[in-house]
C-alpha cells in the first residue's frame, strides 16, 4: 500500500515538470516559431512607446533575456527553494513554493493562489455534493423503475441539465434568484466570516454546476444499476431474502459506484483547478478566474501557477479514486 | 490614455458591448432639458441629461458608492496606470497638478489647478513651467505635501519603466536629460532628474527640450499625484497607496477589490473641486458583464469602466421610455478608422488611396458597429468633442454610402483596374471583424479585393499591424484601428497617429506609415503656439491635410451608452474621461 503510494507520488511529480514543461514551450517556444522575438514579448508588459533601454530592462527583470531552459530552471528552483526579486527600491524574497511574479502586475504568484483557493474550494465542494446526492439517487430510483415515468421525466431533465451551457443557466438562476426575487445574496461572503451568507451566495452557483454535473452522473448510476441489479448475486441475494434496501444499497449501488468514482475523481480535480466559466459568471474570485485574467494578459507565471495546480489537484484526485476503488469494490487490490 | 484601455490594450469591454448590437438600431437621442434643479430623490431625468449638465446635483452627504468594474484596472498605483477609467477614478486619492472641471461633454475638458494653486506659469517660450502648490496640504498621515514628492512622483513614474511599466512616458520624452537619467531607483543621488527643480516646498519648475503650450494637459496626469519616497514600495506601494485626496484605501485586495474611506486630513480648504460626499466607496473588480448592467439598473452600483452597457440591456434600456430616460449616449472622444499603408504598392499612390476612400459605405460599417447609439458617421481624423474639430467631408457622397463611380475614376487614375491586398482586424473583437467585412463588400464592388487577416488584440501592434515591416511585407494595405486622445487636445490626438517621425519599428500606432512633411511642421508648430484659437486651428489644418492625402479613412465617431444609476448625486458625462462619469464627486441620493 505505502509503495504504491509513493510510486503514484513519484509519477505525479514527474507529470507535473511535463505539464510545466509543456506550458513553458507553448508559451516561449510557438510565438518564436512564429517570428516573435524576446523584445516584442517584452514589449507586451510596458505601456505605450518603450525607449530601447526599457525594453532591454523589462527583458531583464523578467528574465526573458535568457534561454528558455535557463528560464525554466528558475522557475521550478523558485517552487523548490523560492526566489529573490530585485524590483525597483525594495529586494523581495519570495519563499518557497514561489510561483514567480506576475509579468504584468509584479504582483506573487502564490498568494493569489492561496488567496483564492477557498473560494474555488467552496464552489466546487458544495456543488459537487449536490451533484452527487442527486446524481446517483435519480440514477438508482430510475434504473428501479426504468421506463417509468420517473425515469423518463428525470432522465428528460438530466439531458436538458447537461445540454444547456453554465453562461446560459448561471445568468437565468442569477436574473430570476438574486434580483427578480432576491433570494440570495450578490457578493460572496467567506465562511469563517458568516457561514450562513456563505451558503446563502453560492447556493445559485452551486445549483447550476451540479445541474450541469448531475446529469451525466445519473446516466451513469443508472446503466449501472440496470446491469448489475440483473446479476447473478442479486438474485442470490434476493433470494437470501435479504431486504431489497439492502440488496439495492449494499450489492447494486456498491458495485455501481467504481466507474462513477473514476469520473467523481477526475470532475472533481478539474474543478478545483477553478471552474472557469462559473467563477466568472457568479463573479467569483476563485483560481478559474484568475487563469482567464492571466491568460488575457499572456501572463506566464499565473499561467503556470493555475495549470500547474489544476493538473496537482487531478492527479490527487485520481490517488484518491484508486485508493477509494479498494474500498469500494473488494475485488481490487492496491499493491 | 490611448482610449486607454479602450484603445489599445484593453478594449475588449466595448468589444463586448457591441456584441450583436447591430439589430439594436435604435436611435437614443431625445430632447433633454438642463438637469440643475438640485433635487436628490432618485429622480429620472431625460435622456443624455448627464451630457448636458449635472443629473442630481446635490451636496448630501453619506453613504457608499460602489463601483463595479468586469475587468482589473492595470493599477491603482497613480504612477503605473493608463487606463482613462483610472485617470478618473485615482482623483479621489491621488491629486495630480492640474486637472479636469466636472462638467457636461466638451465642457469637461477644462483644465483647472488641483494640487497647484494656478495654472502653469510658462516661459523661455514655452520651454519652462513653473507651478506654486497650494498652501496647507497634507497626506492622510498629517505630514505635508511637498513639491518634492510630485518632482518624485514624476520621476518614479516616468524613469523607472522595468517596474513601473504601465503607464506613459511623455514627461521621460519630453524633459531635458529625459533619456540619460535612471530613475530613482537605480540612480540614488538625492539630486534627481536634474530638469525638474524645486527652489522651495512649494514650487516645481519643469524644464522641456521643446516648447510645450499643451503641458498643462501633461500634468493632469495621475502621475504628477505627489508620492513621498520613504514611502515608496516600487511595485508594492499600489498596496500602501498614501492618499493625497478626499479618500484613502481601507483595504485593497489585488484582483478583487478595494475600499476607500474618507481622508481625515484631506481639508476642503485646499481643495475647491471635491466635495467628499459618500461615506465610503467600495470598487470591486471582475464582475460579471451583465451583472453590472443589472446593478448599474437596480441603481446599486456604477460601472468604473464606462464603456457602457451590454447588447441584452441596450435593447431592454432603449425600448423602454421609462429607462431609456435614464441613460446617456455620448462622445468617447474616440476615432473608428481604417489605416491605409501609404509606404505599400499601389497604395503609395494618392488615388488609390482615394480611390478607397470614395468606395467604403460607411452606413454599412457604422450598422456592422452596432448602429447609431455605438457612432455617428465619421468623415474627419478628430472627433466632435476633441478641440480642432471642424466639420468637413472631402470624400463626400450620398447618404454616406459610397461613391463607386468616383471610386473607379480615381482607380484609373491611379493606373489600375484591380488592386489585391489584406486588410487586418483584431480576432477578439467580433464588430471591428463586423466592419472589416462590410469595407470587404464595399471595395469589392469597384475592383479591390481585400483579404481579411486576424490577429489577437494583444499583439496588434507589437508583433502585425504595429510592425511596418510586416505590414509592407505581408501586402496589408489596410488596417482597422480606433484611437482616443491621451488629453483631449489635437496634439493629444493626432500625434501619435499621424506624425511621421513617430513610426517606430513594433508597437507603432502611426499605422499608416503616414509621413508628410508639412504635417510633421504643423505638429510640431501646433504645440509650440501659446494661443489656444490659432494653435486648434492648426489641428483643423492637420486634418484636412490628413485627408487630402487620404492617409486613413475615419468610419464613425465612437459613441457609448451609458445607464444612470438614478440613486447618485452629481452625475455628469465628460468628455475629458471618454464620455465617462466624472468620479470626483458622486455621491448617494437620499431615499
Amino acid at each position: 500500500m505505502i509503495s504504491y503510494i509513493l510510486r503514484r507520488t513519484l509519477a505525479a511529480v514527474i507529470l507535473l515538470l511535463v505539464v510545466s514543461a509543456v506550458t513553458f514551450a507553448i508559451f516561449f517556444v510557438l510565438p518564436r516559431l512564429a517570428g516573435q522575438t524576446a523584445d516584442q514579448l517584452a514589449q507586451q508588459y510596458i505601456g505605450k512607446s518603450p525607449s530601447k533601454a526599457d525594453i532591454v530592462a523589462v527583458k531583464h527583470n523578467l528574465g526573458l533575456d535568457q534561454p528558455v531552459y535557463v528560464q525554466y530552471w528558475h522557475f521550478i528552483k523558485g517552487i523548490v527553494s523560492g526566489a529573490t526579486y530585485d524590483l525597483g527600491p525594495t529586494t523581495v524574497h519570495c519563499d518557497a513554493p514561489c510561483f514567480g511574479y506576475s509579468f504584468k502586475t509584479h504582483q506573487a504568484v502564490w498568494p493569489q493562489l492561496t488567496s483564492r483557493m477557498p473560494v474555488t474550494l467552496s464552489l466546487a465542494l458544495g456543488a459537487a455534493v449536490l451533484w452527487l446526492v442527486s446524481g446517483v439517487a435519480i440514477g438508482v430510483v430510475s434504473a428501479l423503475k426504468p421506463r417509468s415515468f420517473f425515469d423518463r421525466t428525470f432522465m428528460g431533465v438530466a439531458l436538458a441539465g447537461v445540454s444547456l451551457p453554465m453562461f446560459f443557466t448561471g445568468n437565468l438562476a442569477i436574473l430570476l434568484f438574486t434580483y427578480q426575487w432576491p433570494i440570495f445574496g450578490r457578493t460572496y461572503v467567506p465562511l469563517t466570516e458568516n457561514p450562513a451568507q456563505w451558503a446563502n451566495t453560492l447556493i445559485p452557483a452551486w445549483c447550476s454546476l451540479a445541474l450541469l454535473y448531475s446529469a451525466i452522473y445519473a446516466r451513469l448510476t443508472r446503466s449501472g444499476m440496470l446491469e448489475t441489479m440483473n446479476e447473478d448475486y442479486i438474485r442470490t441475494a434476493r433470494a437470501k431474502g435479504l431486504r431489497e434496501r439492502k440488496v439495492v444499497v449494499r450489492h447494486g449501488l456498491r458495485a455501481a459506484l467504481t466507474p462513477i468514482i473514476t469520473v467523481f475523481g477526475m470532475d472533481l480535480g478539474l474543478l478545483l483547478g477553478g471552474a472557469v466559466i462559473t467563477e466568472t459568471v457568479f463573479s467569483l474570485h476563485g483560481i478559474g478566474q484568475y487563469a482567464v485574467q492571466a491568460i488575457d494578459d499572456n501572463d506566464l507565471p499565473p499561467i503556470l501557477g493555475v495549470t500547474l495546480l489544476a493538473a496537482f489537484f487531478v492527479v490527487i484526485a485520481n490517488l484518491l479514486v484508486d485508493l477509494l476503488y479498494a474500498a469500494a469494490d473488494p475485488r481490487v487490490r492496491l499493491s | 490614455m490611448e482610449g486607454i484601455p479602450p484603445i489599445m490594450r484593453r478594449s475588449a469591454l466595448a468589444a463586448i458591448a457591441a456584441i450583436g448590437s447591430a439589430t439594436l438600431l435604435v436611435a437614443g437621442c431625445s430632447k433633454a432639458d438642463d438637469n440643475k434643479d438640485g433635487n436628490s430623490g432618485g429622480s429620472s431625468a431625460a435622456a443624455n441629461a448627464a451630457t448636458k449638465g449635472v443629473v442630481n446635483a446635490s451636496d448630501k452627504k453619506g453613504g457608499t458608492v460602489t463601483y463595479e468594474l468586469s475587468d482589473v484596472p492595470d493599477s491603482f498605483d497613480p504612477g503605473n496606470t493608463y487606463y482613462a477609467y483610472m485617470y478618473n477614478f485615482s482623483r479621489l486619492y491621488a491629486r495630480p497638478l492640474m486637472t479636469f472641471e466636472p462638467g457636461p461633454g466638451s465642457k469637461g475638458n477644462t483644465l483647472v489647478p488641483d494640487l497647484a494653486a494656478s495654472k502653469g506659469v510658462p516661459s523661455d517660450g514655452g520651454k519652462t513651467w513653473t507651478y506654486k502648490l497650494r498652501s496647507g496640504l497634507k497626506y492622510q498621515d498629517g505630514t505635508a505635501i511637498t513639491s518634492k514628492d510630485v518632482k518624485y512622483a514624476v520621476e518614479r513614474s516616468n524613469f523607472a519603466r522595468d517596474v513601473l511599466s504601465l503607464g506613459p512616458n511623455y514627461f521621460q520624452q519630453f524633459l531635458v536629460g529625459g533619456d540619460k537619467y535612471k530613475g530613482p531607483y537605480k540612480d540614488k543621488s538625492a539630486k534627481g532628474l536634474s530638469s525638474i527643480e524645486t527652489p522651495d516646498d512649494t514650487t516645481i519648475v519643469f524644464h522641456l527640450k521643446q516648447a510645450f503650450q499643451e503641458f498643462d494637459y501633461l500634468v493632469s496626469a495621475p502621475q504628477t499625484a505627489p508620492v513621498p519616497q520613504a514611502k515608496d514600495t516600487g511595485v508594492d506601494y499600489v498596496k500602501n497607496i498614501v492618499s493625497s485626496g478626499s479618500y484613502q484605501f481601507q483595504s485593497y485586495q489585488d484582483g478583487k477589490q478595494a475600499v476607500l474611506v474618507r481622508n481625515k486630513n484631506w481639508d476642503a480648504k485646499t481643495d475647491p473641486l471635491r466635495k467628499q460626499l459618500p461615506d465610503k466607496i467600495v470598487v470591486n473588480l471582475k464582475v460579471n458583464a451583465e451583472t453590472i448592467d443589472k446593478d448599474v439598473l437596480a441603481g446599486d452600483a456604477i460601472d468604473l469602466g464606462g464603456t457602457g452597457v451590454q447588447a441584452a440591456t441596450q435593447a431592454q434600456v432603449l425600448t423602454d421610455s421609462a429607462k431609456k430616460a435614464n441613460t446617456d449616449n455620448t462622445y468617447g472622444g474616440r476615432l473608428v478608422y481604417m489605416a491605409i499603408n501609404t509606404k505599400l504598392k499601389p497604395f503609395d499612390n494618392v488615388a488609390c488611396r482615394k480611390a478607397v476612400e470614395y468606395a467604403i459605405d460607411k452606413v454599412s460599417v457604422q450598422t456592422a458597429e452596432g448602429g447609431p447609439i455605438r457612432g455617428d458617421v465619421a468623415t474627419t481624423v478628430l472627433p466632435p468633442d476633441i478641440p480642432g474639430y471642424t466639420k468637413a467631408d472631402v470624400y463626400a457622397s450620398t447618404g454616406n454610402k459610397g461613391d463607386a463611380a468616383k471610386a473607379k475614376a480615381q482607380l484609373k487614375a491611379c493606373g489600375k483596374t484591380s488592386i489585391n491586398t489584406n486588410i487586418t482586424a483584431r480576432s477578439d473583437r467580433p464588430q471591428e471583424i463586423d466592419a472589416a467585412t462590410a469595407i470587404i463588400n464595399s471595395l469589392k464592388a469597384v475592383g479591390i479585393n481585400a483579404t481579411l487577416k486576424q490577429y489577437p488584440s494583444g499583439k496588434y501592434f507589437t508583433d502585425y499591424a504595429g510592425v511596418p515591416n510586416f505590414a509592407n511585407k505581408q501586402n496589408v494595405g489596410l488596417m482597422m484601428m480606433q484611437w482616443g486622445a491621451d488629453w483631449p487636445s489635437g496634439y493629444g490626438f493626432l500625434q501619435q497617429i499621424l506624425n511621421g517621425q513617430a513610426i517606430s519599428q513594433s508597437g507603432n500606432t502611426n499605422l499608416s506609415q503616414y509621413d508628410n512633411k508639412s504635417v510633421n511642421t504643423l505638429l510640431a508648430k501646433a504645440i509650440g503656439t501659446q494661443d489656444d484659437t490659432e494653435r486648434n486651428s492648426i489641428y483643423t489644418q492637420i486634418d484636412k491635410q490628413t485627408m487630402d492625402d487620404a492617409a486613413l479613412v475615419p468610419l464613425t465617431y465612437f459613441k457609448v451608452l451609458l445607464a444612470r444609476p438614478t440613486t447618485f448625486t452629481n452625475l455628469v458625462s465628460t468628455a475629458a474621461f471618454s464620455g465617462q462619469y466624472d468620479y470626483l464627486n458622486i455621491g448617494v441620493a437620499s431615499k
